[in-house]
């Protein structure tokens, strides 16, 4: 098809869809409506039946906990998915990073740099594990924490170079998180199971509300989706730097 | 106001398809998925707004503080959100490899280019 054609095509698909999305939105409720009698029900039955004062995190994490189960799964074989497609070819080797490599010397990053890294990382670590432990009562939980968390490792290589990043990513610990991240979830579901009552059901002590200590299963499952996410990130970027850093074609 | 939110949501999505239909480049139309995928966040967003409504969050707050905002399209979003980040890192590792196997990221190239 001519870029042309291509171009005719989507203009008439486009105006379709537009009038088609157009219709289905007229029907639903006008931009600032009272809320539908299931949330408006959540906001007022959460903080007192789940002790917890973030609403969103008991929603996601107890309400539709089985939701969130198959996103983590999502996630994680994309993490996969990711590992399997830039894993070293046939015809291709792991050569020495490219800061070690005789005839690639990448310059080292500037002193400044270096020093905001070493600022930074700890600041970032410490702001994740905030976020991922206070799910249940502020804005957070493990999903932003966890990236949050990988997001150190990223701030480490571009404050030091590939060899030094490396050492804080030992792949082994970054696999067995995501792996350990993924099946926990499903663990602490089976806790339901195990006192007779249905899987994912909040069993656990429910604490204060606004307390640390409190919600029940939903901090616990914060922190298991916070180890999945921050080992899957981590991933992620080893596995895009080792494309960049690493990873050569094979020498003929 | 519901005619100018909703647009938005339609022209994101439609902008974001138009450029994955005339990408010239893989990078860049996976950027132009999640443009359009970005209409969708907004969407949930949007449906689950209340005007003066506040945050789902009732820390510091008393247990029924006056109108909130729906809880589960922000969850919902959150999805969204973590779906989306998946998805594009999973298509730039395809691009990766699509560069490397065929030297070019333009898909009308890649026409012919199976070994």
């Amino acid at each position: 098809m001519t870029p042309r054609g291509r171009l005719v095509f989507f203009i008439m698909a486009a105006a379709g869809l537009s009038v088609a999305l157009g219709i289905g939105f007229s029907e639903l409720p006008s931009f600032g409506a009272p809320i539908s009698a299931y949330a408006s029900l959540l906001n007022h039955l959460a903080p007192v039946q789940r002790r917890v004062t973030d609403v969103v995190s008991a929603v996601s994490f107890d309400y539709r906990g089985i939701d969130t189960l198959f996103e983590e799964f999502i996630l994680f074989s994309a993490v996969t998915g990711i590992a399997v497609v830039l894993r070293p070819l046939s015809d291709e080797v792991r050569d020495l990073p490219e800061d070690e490599a005789p005839e690639r010397k990448v310059p080292a990053p500037s002193p400044a740099v270096g020093l905001l890294g070493v600022i930074l990382s700890p600041l970032l670590v410490l702001i994740a594990i905030e976020t991922i432990t206070h799910g249940q009562l502020t804005p957070g939980g493990g999903f932003q924490g966890g990236v949050i968390l990988a997001s150190a490792l990223y701030v480490i290589y571009l404050a030091t170079g590939y060899s030094t990043a490396e050492r804080f990513q030992p792949t082994a610990l970054l696999e067995g998180s995501d792996g350990f991240g993924a099946g926990g979830y499903v663990v602490v579901g089976l806790l339901g199971l195990l006192g007779g009552v249905a899987f994912l059901t909040n069993v656990v002590g429910l604490g204060h509300s606004g307390n640390l200590i409190s919600g029940g299963t939903i901090p616990l499952l914060n922190v298991v989706v916070g180890i999945e996410v921050a080992g899957g990130f981590a991933i992620l970027g080893s596995e895009f730097l080792d494309q960049t850093a690493v990873i050569r074609p094979r020498r003929k | 106001m519901s005619i100018l939110a909703y647009g938005v949501v339609i022209w994101l999505f439609i902008v974001g398809v138009y450029g994955v239909v005339t990408s010239r480049n893989l990078i860049h139309m996976a950027l132009c998925l999640t443009v359009a995928q970005s209409g969708t966040d907004l969407l949930l967003l949007e449906v689950g707004y209340r005007t003066g409504g506040h945050a789902p969050v009732f820390v510091g707050l008393s247990p029924h503080p006056g109108p909130t905002v729906d809880a589960v399209m922000q969850a919902l979003a959150l999805t969204d959100v973590v779906i989306g980040a998946a998805v594009t890192a999973l298509l730039l590792a395809l691009a990766v490899q699509v560069n490397k196997r065929s030297g070019t990221l333009d898909p009308d190239e890649l026409w012919g280019t199976r070994e």
